[in-house]
């Protein structure tokens, strides 16, 4: 941020400007090219195959001597068509309606623990360090430990039942089960939300507390007309990066429930399903139907809420922005 | 070890997504494996494929080898103890046309979908003792009556009681049918030694446990679930009685509510806490309830007893893992002659003094010496050579979910056991419908 204010402030004339930014570009292009390279690869590649694999099937019948058919067959667009159709669509609609629900209901729960998180965090003074890290250690954790962990907690006879002084068997289908995932998860990554919060406190200058304490606002109105709309960038990136992680949960349902349950039944458990049993192809279909969903849901996010959220960041610490949101502090507090 | 095994795991992981990824051109390879049990060709060092070594025993067999072999070395390749992992690590190295894994230890389930889809080689029947072996531990390994694998290990069901309680209550055999079980834990909870505890508990979580005590329990009533020639025949009134002795355990409370969560562990637990009364369970749980470490509270005061069933003695699921040699693998003839010594007769007693594992080789279950050495021998022999095979299904990891979505309803009340046992029978003969 501080290149794009310092180039700014260098007056060129416009033809010597235009070829150091040719120069630069060209630069740019080298040093990019690598990075470039691997994400093709590793990002690109996959893409494209897993799209090509969902156009076919493999054999799942065996021929008079007891063998499998070997080979892919083409089968157009057979496994998109299967997905919405019969019991196998019932069983995909359930698992969309359990992944959204997941995401919503998830998001919404981290979202405000993660930023009282942040405001703690950021207003501690003493054992700063101390609270910190403790609140980020269930982000450090594995996933998968983490699931292992709350499985112990949610057993039958686990800490969870003892406290609330009655046997729910929280890893039988059900909601029981859903309230489960949803607390594991808080738990785990309610963190990660105060973590992306506190960054974009600390940011956020003090004298402009300074000014509306003067002028006579309250801690709520401090709160709602300078922290909210002066953190909102960084708490978005924030909710985005848990949104695309939550559409495509796995780990926790799948070690903290078990497979197979449909009230905790993902999209990318039912992936999994299909490609555990040597169904590439269908299994394939799958990823790319997730893979839509949480792009289309990403794009709607970031055009609803935050529009482009990097580009916002930039303008964010430019003088006009800042102007513009003193004026906004003023105008609340008249 | 595991640094290597991690990598390699890593790395066929990788290759198989790519491969994968673009199998859609590699169609007409597939037929090269077709002139069976002939070609077992090729020497060099091996690789054994299998799953967690908790015993640490399999390392000590493979060094006696490689001191007899040094041109044909064997490595041990450690895979996750989960059984699904293993799975479809093994699945995914065939998918990859891999040579990194030789011989693969199978569970028994697999046989058939691995033979079928060509992913273990089939293996020449005289040149293993095949009249040794209890007859429904080989029978596991072959595929349409063909060897695939070579068993190492096996594995029934039994029934632990609490001799204790028993006695406390003034009875003095272990029962052999259901209504006996549960008349006895009527007499057991009138006793001030027995109050309260519940009676019976198996592995009734929806996951492989629960298919295995779900087709015990139909077995044991005289029903099916896929018979000899394997066409499913499940939707009986048979089937329907060995279901409802579940279903009923739960709603009449003779099995706790909690037993639904349970898999091995957790059942486990509750038998050593002494928080049940007769236990349905593996041969394992034996040394280690008997352990008077101070970690089990019933040390010496259970024992084991055939499973009973409806109107006698009940029916084992078979379960027990074999050896196969990796279609893909280079250098087969060694990997033949490692089976051989792997799973003689020996090792199998070794692998039961050391690693509590069940022999596959009837003498072994016979012999006096051992007997006084593993009480449950007898009975383990017994409930393994009465024991029924899950079903030979090339898909079954479709068919045992199936299996677990009928029974699962019908335990948690969703569903009732005759439209369980309905649904159940259409799926099947949905899934072997091309078989």
């Amino acid at each position: 941020m501080a290149v794009v204010e310092a180039s700014s402030k260098k007056p060129k004339t416009t033809k010597s400007r235009h070829a150091a930014t040719v120069a630069e570009e060209k630069l740019a292009t080298k040093l990019l090219a690598p990075t470039m390279l691997v994400l093709i690869i590793v990002i690109g590649y996959p893409i494209l195959a897993g799209i090509y694999q969902s156009f076919f099937t493999q054999s799942q019948g065996v021929d008079e001597s007891g063998f499998v058919v070997e080979g892919d067959q083409f089968a157009g667009l057979e496994n998109y068509t299967a997905i919405f159709s019969g019991d196998v669509g019932d069983r995909f609609w359930n698992a969309f309606y359990v992944t959204t629900f997941f995401t919503v209901v998830c998001i919404v729960i981290e979202t405000v623990i993660g930023v009282a998180m942040a405001l703690i965090m950021n207003k501690a003074l003493r054992a700063r360090g101390i609270i910190r890290a403790s609140i980020l250690v269930p982000w450090a954790i594995p996933t998968v430990v983490s699931a292992l962990l709350w499985r112990w907690i949610f057993d039958a006879n686990g800490i969870a039942n003892s406290l609330i002084g009655q046997q729910i068997l929280w890893s039988t289908d059900g909601w029981q089960a859903k309230v489960a995932v949803i607390v594991a998860d808080t738990w785990k990554t309610a963190p990660f939300i105060g973590l992306l919060t506190l960054a974009g406190l600390q940011i956020i200058p003090e004298d402009i507390y300074e000014a509306a304490r003067i002028d006579g606002a309250s801690a709520l109105q401090q709160f709602r007309q300078i922290t909210l709309p002066l953190v909102k960038p960084a708490l978005l990136i924030a909710i985005l990066f848990r949104m695309l992680d939550t559409l495509r949960m796995f780990d926790l349902p799948f070690v903290l429930v078990g497979p197979g349950k449909p009230s905790v039944e993902t999209l990318s458990i039912l992936a999994w399903f299909e490609n555990f049993n040597s169904r590439f192809g269908p299994a394939a279909a799958y990823a790319v139907i997730l893979f839509f969903y949480v792009m289309i849901a990403a794009y709607a996010f970031v055009k609803l809420l935050g529009a482009d959220v990097i580009g916002e960041a930039r303008e964010q610490t430019g003088p006009k922005k800042r102007r513009g949101l003193m004026a906004r502090v003023r105008g609340a507090d008249s | 070890m595991k640094r290597t095994s991690l990598a390699v795991g890593a790395f066929t992981a990788a290759a198989a997504l790519v491969l994968s990824a673009c199998g859609g051109d590699s169609s007409d390879e597939g037929s090269s494996g077709e002139t069976s049990a002939a070609a077992l060709e090729g020497t060099g060092p091996i690789t054994l494929v299998q799953g967690k070594d908790v015993s640490g025993f399999i390392q000590e067999i493979l060094d006696e080898w490689n001191a007899d072999h040094p041109d044909e070395e064997a490595r041990l390749i450690e895979l996750p103890e989960s059984a699904d992992a293993q799975r479809q690590q093994m699945i995914q190295n065939a998918q990859a046309q891999s040579d990194a894994y030789d011989v693969l230890v199978v569970d028994n389930v697999w046989t058939a979908e691995f033979a079928a889809n060509r992913y273990i080689d089939e293996l020449p029947q005289d040149e293993f003792p095949m009249d040794e072996f209890l007859e429904p531990v080989i029978n596991s390994a072959k595929y349409l009556d063909k060897l695939y694998a070579v068993p190492n290990s096996s594995d029934g069901g039994m029934l632990y009681y609490r001799t204790d309680l028993l006695e406390a209550a003034g009875i003095d055999a272990p029962p052999t049918t259901w209504a006996e079980m549960i008349d006895d834990c009527e007499k057991i909870n009138a006793t001030p030694e027995g109050e309260g505890i519940p009676c019976y508990a198996g592995q009734f979580e929806k996951y492989e446990g629960l298919t295995v005590n779900f087709s015990e329990a139909v077995n044991s009533a005289g029903g099916v679930v896929t018979d000899d020639s394997g066409t499913p025949n499940v939707n009986t009134p048979e089937a329907k009685e060995g279901l409802d002795f579940l279903v009923n355990g739960f709603t009449e409370g003779y099995i706790p509510k909690e037993a639904i969560t349970y898999k091995e562990e957790e059942g486990r637990r509750a038998f050593q806490e002494g928080r049940l009364i007769f236990h349905r369970q593996w041969p394992y749980q034996y040394n280690l309830a008997n352990a008077d470490d101070g970690s089990s509270e019933v040390a010496g005061k259970f024992e084991v007893a055939p499973l009973p069933g409806l109107n006698g003695p009940g029916v084992s699921s078979l379960g027990g893992h074999a050896l196969g040699i990796s279609s893909y693998s280079k250098n087969k003839a060694s990997a033949l002659e490692f089976i051989k010594f792997y799973t003689s007769k020996e090792n199998s007693q070794k692998y039961l003094e050391l690693a509590s594992q069940a022999p596959v080789y009837t003498s072994i279950y016979d012999d006096p010496e051992l007997q006084k050495e593993f009480p449950y021998l007898p009975v383990l022999k017994e409930s393994i050579l009465t024991a029924v095979p899950r079903p030979k299904v090339v898909r079954y990891g479709d068919a045992t979910l199936a299996i677990q979505d009928a029974a699962y309803g019908a335990l948690t009340g969703s569903l009732t056991s005759e439209e369980a046992l309905a649904q159940l029978q259409t799926k099947l003969e949905e899934l072997t419908a091309g078989q």
